[in-house]
């Protein structure tokens, strides 16, 4: 008997020291990092020219600075621009998921479109920004063919307007990343057992009345997680307004998203303002992912009894 | 008791394994420049074994193998170049995209007091519109020349004035030296020269260009006959730039003081813009519009470039025959851009510093030699007017005209504007943010609020901006 249990705790034994070079990466690189990075939040830290200021602890003033800024501008550029590029993705890709995963549609070559609404996901963001900066340019391509076909005299100023860029940026969003949504949905659609579409095909129900009365309120978890991941991935939103931009956010800095601003302070290496910007977005971040906590975990009965049930049995 | 040994070593290995590569990537370069430099340590004497010279790109080795005599070999992948005296030059490359080079550059000169000596920087390169950061007598990471032990007054009596002057700090010491040298020019299509003036001599379309006041008289004849005079409002801001009076900010305040010169090109640039003399389609300088607008189906009439802007840009974006460019003088003397050669206060090697500086900047030989194989306009005032006079000069892709003739003048005349280290961020940031005042997208107050923003964004110290009325 105790021979016994000596031999399963030495397997608990291995089992942390296999984690460990994970627990020591992640604590030397990421955690040390993280807590600095707090840290210098409350510190004036900067560069000037070569020469180094700093750091002095200055308490919250980082904090309070940053609230007298256009940051709270900054923040309603971010949450435009995703839901530009978010509520075209969201609609696309429903309505993607539920033709392919429709049975009675047959529609042939299913993988190769799945590839295809995929592939510009594939694509390096910036790289994808560069080729727009250069297709929508005022004497690029895109101008050409609308002037050889008559639809415009004068070549238009695509990123010269708010109107303009934020388009832009919006559809390039929604174009990389339409397809990974789609398989998240798809996914999640079969999940759902035929049972119930047979049913309710036997009792008369149209496609519409399906799908909202079926399709939507059964993938509702998956359809939360991916609103959530959507706007913790918009709060970062990045590198293709900063291509596009050029930095600046321009015109009159609307495109500019937190995280450019964000950048622009590392551009001084000025740790302490960054830090601070850092910290808020980890708050907001934070709030965001309790939410979708709640959602995956708490609010849906169904998933959360069978596990305690299963935790029950074990200690029995 | 086996199983345990061999999983107790897997476990070992893999983490030591993942914990080395993890470790390796921070400091995997600058152990390789350790070991590669320790063979050879005993060669230099009392000097060090390795100069370390940090710049940008290949262009400082091209021009140092080509006319530095101790040069014996450069390896293939261009990193280390070997001098005769078994010292070997070890070149450290960052690109000046967004900056890169400068932090670098800025870290390795922030440890310079504790690296070994073969890691040292020896030399490092700046341009004009950074180098003041460098040179500040404050920060002291460029060495006095005359600390090396050359007399700028007389190593370096034939330079251009106005190159020493911005290799100087605030107190006028000389801290750095270039080869190269970049007054500009106004380049013109000959084409167009010839259908709006009915004549594309170089004399008289110069003549038509001589200053502002002609210069827009003229605009609006090209205007007439459906001609852009320059591609964008950027064009003309060095011009503008290279004339203010006060530095942006002065050493030791905390102010921007934007200039009344700078008012003026905001004024005159949105006068211009609005009455077509600049390609509206054309928002700055460096982008595909600019780019298109330097081929042959482009109505834009003149470029504002110094030497290597006609070899490095217009020749590569001109699609049309050769020969269809020419070149005048200015309206207003101005310099673009410029390499210095600094040697890095703390390194091991001063007498080989020494040496390639005097070779490259000094030495009227060598940069004649520059200036025919590599068209630089070089740091020589002698030379560069033999070689106003020299046919040889005469350029193909010019109509056969010698641009030298054009160069040598303005280079003497250049006034050079008082630099600051701030200098590079308010330069493109006001160019940034009136752009957008320029397309009519904000009001002028909005454009003088976003350079506020963006400036003091990009530098932290700055507290107050002063627009000049």
């Amino acid at each position: 008997m105790n021979k016994k249990k000596q031999h399963h705790l030495s397997y608990a034994k291995w089992g942390y020291i296999f984690i460990l070079p994970f627990f020591l990466a992640f604590f030397i690189f990421s955690l040390i990092p993280l807590v600095d990075t707090v840290r210098y939040s409350f510190y004036e830290y900067y560069r000037s020219g070569i020469k180094e200021i700093g750091p002095t602890f200055i308490g919250l003033e980082n904090y309070a600075e940053l609230l007298k800024s256009d940051m709270v501008a900054y923040a309603g550029n971010t949450l435009i621009l995703w839901v530009i590029g978010f509520i075209p993705q969201i609609v696309i890709a429903l309505l993607l998921a539920n033709w392919f995963t429709d049975v009675r549609l047959k529609i042939r070559g299913k993988q190769f479109f799945k590839i295809i609404i995929y592939l510009p996901n594939l694509i390096m963001a910036s790289a994808f920004a560069m080729l727009f900066f250069a297709l929508f340019s005022t004497n690029g391509p895109i101008n050409s063919i609308l002037m050889s076909i008559g639809l415009t005299d004068t070549p238009i100023d695509f990123m010269g307007t708010t109107f303009g860029t934020r388009s832009l940026i919006g559809l390039m969003n929604f174009l990389m990343w339409f397809g990974n949504t789609t398989i998240m949905l798809m996914a999640a659609i079969m999940g759902i057992s035929p049972d119930i579409f047979e049913a309710a095909e036997l009792d008369g129900c149209g496609s519409f009345r399906r799908f909202f009365s079926i399709t939507l309120p059964l993938i509702r978890p998956i359809l939360a997680y991916t609103l959530i991941t959507s706007i913790i991935g918009g709060l970062q939103m990045f590198d293709v307004p900063q291509i596009l931009t050029n930095g600046q956010g321009n015109p009159d800095r609307t495109s500019m998203t937190l995280i450019m601003f964000l950048n622009s302070h590392l551009k001084s290496r000025n740790y302490g303002m960054a830090g601070a910007l850092s910290v808020y977005l980890f708050i907001v971040s934070g709030i965001l992912c309790f939410f979708v906590y709640r959602m995956t975990n708490g609010g849906d009965d169904s998933a959360a009894k069978p596990r305690k049930h299963a935790k029950g049995g074990k200690k029995a | 008791m086996k199983k345990r040994v061999v999983s107790l070593l897997m476990a070992t290995a893999i983490s030591a394994s993942l914990l080395t590569a993890c470790g390796g990537s921070g400091s995997g370069t600058a152990n390789a420049t350790g070991e590669t430099g320790g063979d050879a340590a005993a060669a230099g004497g009392t000097e060090g074994a390795v100069v370390n010279i940090y710049s940008w790109n290949d262009e400082f080795r091209t021009r140092l193998e080509a006319v530095y005599p101790e040069v014996e070999s450069t390896s293939d992948d261009g990193t280390v170049t070997k001098l005769k005296d078994g010292v070997e030059i070890h070149w450290i490359i960052n690109p000046n995209q967004d900056g890169v080079y400068q932090q670098k550059l800025d870290e390795a000169l922030l440890n310079q007091a504790t690296a070994a000596d073969d890691d040292k920087v020896d030399i490092f390169l700046s341009e004009t519109d950074y180098v003041f950061k460098y040179t500040d007598a404050d920060a002291d990471v460029a060495m006095p020349l005359t600390d090396l032990g050359i007399d700028p007054d007389t190593d370096l009596a034939d330079q251009y004035p106005f190159t020493r002057t911005t290799a100087s700090d605030q107190n006028g010491v000389q801290r750095g030296s270039t080869w190269q040298c970049c007054p500009g020019l106004l380049v013109y299509r000959r084409d167009i020269a010839k259908d709006v003036f009915g004549t594309d001599d170089p004399a008289a379309v110069g003549e038509k260009v001589k200053d502002w006041d002609t210069l827009k008289a003229t605009a609006a004849e090209l205007k007439a006959k459906g001609y852009y005079t320059f591609a964008s409002y950027a064009d003309t801001f060095r011009l503008y730039g290279n004339s203010i009076s006060e530095p942006w900010v002065t050493a030791g305040e905390t102010t921007v003081k934007v200039d009344p010169q700078i008012m003026n090109w905001i004024k005159d640039s949105k006068e211009w813009l609005d009455a077509g003399y600049f390609d509206k389609t054309v928002k700055g300088q460096w982008n595909d519009d600019w780019n298109k607008s330097m081929s042959s189906s482009s109505k834009v009439f003149a470029f504002l470039l110094p030497a290597w802007g006609i070899d490095f840009t217009l020749n590569p974006n001109w699609d049309g025959e050769t020969g269809a460019w020419g070149v005048t003088n200015p309206p207003q003397e101005y310099n673009w851009g410029g390499s210095y050669i600094h040697a890095a206060t703390g390194t091991d090697n001063p007498q080989h510093v020494k040496d390639i500086i005097l070779a490259l900047t000094a030495n009227k030989d060598n940069l004649i030699k520059i200036s025919r194989d590599y068209l630089d306009f070089t740091n020589t005032v002698s030379g560069m007017q033999e070689a106003a006079t020299d046919a040889s000069f005469a350029s193909d892709f010019l109509g056969g005209q010698n641009a030298y003739e054009y160069f040598a003048p303005v280079a003497e005349n250049i006034q050079i504007a008082p630099l600051s280290s701030y200098d590079q961020g308010c330069v493109e940031l006001i160019q940034n943010a009136f752009s957008d005042y320029f397309q009519g997208n904000v009001d002028y107050d909005r454009a003088k609020a976003n350079f506020e923003t963006a400036i003091k964004e990009r530098y932290p110290d700055i507290t107050e901006i002063q627009w000049a009325e």
